[in-house]
């Protein structure tokens, strides 16, 4: 943060002090903080975790942004890389993972599996995307992203957090927050929020193929 | 019995051998024998034990509709080298059993529990035969022709929607959840109790109940989300005290459907999804694939195309194992500053890939009769430069600050050790094979591509523990910078494509089953073609996949700390353990 930012209008500071004191908005100050001590969480689901492991390296050298603080716990990190395909047997431990966050926590969806199936969307055990289970901050394209890539997706992660206010963030309303449902592994994957659409449409085709049936039978 | 002994590289003909349990399977562009399920054991067992086929490769299974038939091919081979012996044993679909070969072949475990789990084939006698990639209690055997998906548009591509008119529409609008599921008619979620994982859990060894002690087991779960596992994978861990009694792996957490993609795709779109098998070495995995798909159509590369892929195949080989060395010594708790000395290398390495196809990690740069791109003189130059130069220097120095390291050799000799029985069948491949004393290398065995005129030898070690495997992938390294002096040296100038390059290549009738020796041990791709521009099965042998089923021997006894450091020494990638 250059002395331009961190200096408010409207405040004359002596020109002894000029280069002592700053003044800002505890707002800034406390989101510049924020922004350069971000830890992510050490997890990796695929390949995007190879080009992950090759932006924390040498050549690329993610600690230049104060991330290379990786955590294995989810309790110490501050944001979640989702760094490849996410499947429907993992992604209940991928929303526990989530939950047990601590807040503010962001989530970044690195490379097209985790944005939204990529390549194996087609497949019978891909979730389309994290974003229906968890929210997402930045999605990264690229199928991997290259390292540049996803320390572009970090910077405008820093941005955004920049950008974020006190006083209209969910974690810092009154009142502990709702943790998202965990999927649950049943013939297929089945996420708690949409039950009651699961039994209507399963009933409806269970009438539609009884009446085949007798039709059939007729 | 000697004179019926064959020589090495010719088949018995099992016709004389067993006649009335054996026929030649005669359809046009098949090979190998067709068996009985009753005398399949029977059968089996004297070709192991007296006719030397002690590594059976691959298992899997075919479901051919049209046909009404389901068939389990294997694929047997000595250890001593020589081409496959395969045996296929048909069946009808609505019965599909059949004998299973754990009892002579361990290496058969994960593979049966695989087709049982993908085409709901039983294999009777099997000790633990639970689904392993997918969950229990999912609905459907995916891998079956008759199963659809819930994204399911087509048989085949391209599609009509997309293609020639490209108008694309989101799959989640034509589902009626909108999302990738699919429920059976009338089925309630509130009534559903979710399988735990006792089922795990009761296969596990526990302390016997004669003990003295009557110590407690303790049972640990490794994973999926753990740092140390190389991704998401589980290890169920039965402990006395800190001694590990017993260990199941659990696997599926990336299971991404390569198989049922791959029989959708046309036979060129599947090459980009190989890359995404293992990783870390894209190019070998485009190598195998070639390989079996070319087998198919009888073609063969110009001079300069396979001097090209070799090259890339034993860079890709030095990166895997200068990687998977860094990582091994990030387990073994010497946290990143190995790995970080490792990746240094691995990206001049990779700025090469990304020069030659265009990127880094993915490849996609085989094509059927050659390569996509050629390797321009300054490209030739740099990889000069790399493997007479800086690579040798890299080798001998992470060889001179770990091979004598007091800790290294503390924490590895003598742990995690596989005997060369034991890695024979379990059917191990590659750096795990090898540093058990068994000199087997696909390279020289069976030789593809130019090995059989380049020089090199077979590394081999005949301590079987965590130490030998790391000290192997030192000498494969070594090994691979000689095959790249002499490929840099006698790269010849030509064309690099048989015939013009194509989108949708005719591929006649048949099955191939092409195996390269990847870095992680022998990668096959079984591939069956009836004609139409799409295989008909797609099948991968993945060597990470299957060198896990020596886990548990090289940890049962080892202390729960190792266990870590045994898992890396096997050196596995998910995306080929899962696919």
């Amino acid at each position: 943060m250059n002395e331009n930012e961190m200096t408010s209008p409207g405040y004359e500071i002596p020109p002894e002090l000029r280069h002592q004191v700053t003044i800002t908005t505890l707002e800034r100050i406390y989101n510049w903080g924020r922004a350069n001590s971000l830890w992510p969480m050490m997890f990796g689901l695929a390949c995007c975790a190879i080009e992950m492991i090759a932006t924390a390296a040498s050549r690329y050298d993610l600690a230049r942004f104060g991330m290379e603080v990786m955590r294995p716990s989810p309790r110490q990190s501050d944001v979640l890389i989702v760094s490849g395909t996410v499947t429907k047997k993992m992604v209940p431990q991928i929303v526990r993972l989530y939950n047990q966050m601590a807040e503010p926590r962001y989530v970044i969806a690195m490379g097209a599996c985790a944005s939204g199936g990529g390549p194996f969307k087609e497949g019978y055990n891909v979730v389309s995307g994290i974003d229906k289970f968890i929210p997402v901050d930045v999605y990264i394209p690229g199928c991997p992203p290259t390292p540049q890539a996803l320390l572009n997706g970090l910077i405008a992660l820093q941005k955004k957090i920049k950008r974020q206010s006190l006083r209209d963030l969910p974690w810092y309303q009154k009142g502990p927050a709702e943790p998202i449902p965990v999927p649950v592994l049943g013939p297929d994957l089945m996420d708690p929020r949409k039950f009651a659409l699961i039994r209507e449409v399963t009933h409806r085709q269970a009438v539609q193929d009884q009446q085949e049936g007798e039709v059939a039978h007729e | 019995m000697s004179e019926a002994v064959p020589r090495i590289a010719q088949i018995p003909n099992l016709v004389d051998l067993f006649p009335d349990k054996v026929q030649p399977d005669t359809r046009p562009g098949y090979q190998g024998y067709l068996v009985g399920r009753e005398h399949l054991l029977e059968v089996v067992q004297r070709l192991r034990d007296e006719y030397g086929y002690d590594y059976l490769s691959s298992v899997t299974g075919v479901d051919y509709l049209p046909e009404g038939k389901m068939e389990v091919v294997y694929h047997l081979y000595k250890t001593l080298g020589g081409p496959a012996l395969v045996l296929k044993v048909q069946m009808p679909r609505e019965d599909p059993r059949v004998p299973s070969l754990v009892p002579l072949y361990r290496g058969a475990e994960f593979q049966e529990r695989e087709a049982w789990d993908l085409l709901g084939i039983r294999f009777e006698g099997h000790p633990d035969l639970r689904r392993i990639l997918m969950w229990e209690g999912f609905a459907g055997f995916p891998l079956r022709k008759d199963w659809r998906e819930p994204y399911f548009e087509e048989e085949a591509k391209p599609f009509k929607s997309r293609w020639p008119e490209g108008f694309v529409f989101r799959a989640e609008d034509r589902n009626p959840f909108g999302d990738n599921v699919q429920y059976p008619p009338g089925f309630d979620p509130e009534t559903w109790t979710p399988p735990d994982d006792e089922a795990i859990y009761r296969v596990l060894k526990r302390a016997s109940e004669e003990d003295d002690l009557h110590a407690d087991t303790l049972v640990v779960n490794l994973g999926p989300q753990h740092p140390s596992t190389h991704g998401v994978f589980r290890m169920v861990v039965s402990l006395s005290e800190e001694t590990i009694l017993d260990l199941k792996p659990v696997m599926g957490y990336l299971h991404r459907n390569h198989e049922k993609i791959g029989e959708r795709n046309t036979f060129l779109q599947n090459m980009p999804f190989t890359d995404r098998l293992d990783y870390l070495c894209s190019m070998s995995n485009n190598f195998g694939y070639a390989l079996a798909v070319e087998k198919l159509m009888g073609v063969k590369p110009p001079e300069r195309a396979e001097y090209i892929r070799v090259m890339m195949a034993e860079l890709t080989r030095f990166l895997n194992h200068i990687f998977a060395i860094g990582f091994l010594l990030n387990d073994l708790g010497a946290y990143f500053t190995p790995a970080l000395y490792a990746i240094e290398e691995r990206e001049l390495i990779l700025d090469i890939f990304e020069a030659v196809s265009g990127s880094r990690m993915m490849c996609n740069y085989f094509r059927f009769g050659g390569v996509a791109r050629d390797v321009s003189p300054d490209i030739l130059e740099k990889v000069r430069r790399l493997v007479y130069d800086r690579l040798p220097r890299k080798v001998d120095e992470m060889d001179e600050f770990l091979t004598r390291n007091e800790i290294v050799r503390e924490r590895c000799e003598g742990v995690g050790v596989l005997t060369a029985e034991q890695a024979i069948a379990n059917s191990a491949s590659g750096p795990v094979l090898r540093a058990s004393g068994v000199p087997y290398d696909v390279r020289r065995a069976e030789p593809y591509s130019i090995y059989d005129r380049l020089e090199f030898d077979v590394a081999v070690r005949y301590h079987g523990d965590i130490y030998d495997r790391y000290l192997i992938r030192l000498d494969e390294m070594r090994q691979s910078l000689r095959i790249l002096q002499q490929v840099v040296r006698d790269i010849p100038e030509g064309p690099i494509m048989t015939g013009k390059p194509q989108y949708q290549v005719r591929v006649p009738p048949g099955e191939a089953y092409g195996r390269v020796e990847g870095p992680k041990g022998e990668l096959g791709f079984y591939v069956v073609s009836n004609g139409k521009p799409n295989p008909w099965r797609y099948h991968v042998r993945a060597p990470s996949f299957i060198n896990l089923t020596s886990l548990v021997d090289m940890a049962r006894g080892a202390k729960v700390a190792d266990v870590v450091a045994i898992l890396g020494s096997i050196d596995i990638v998910l995306g080929e353990v899962d696919r």
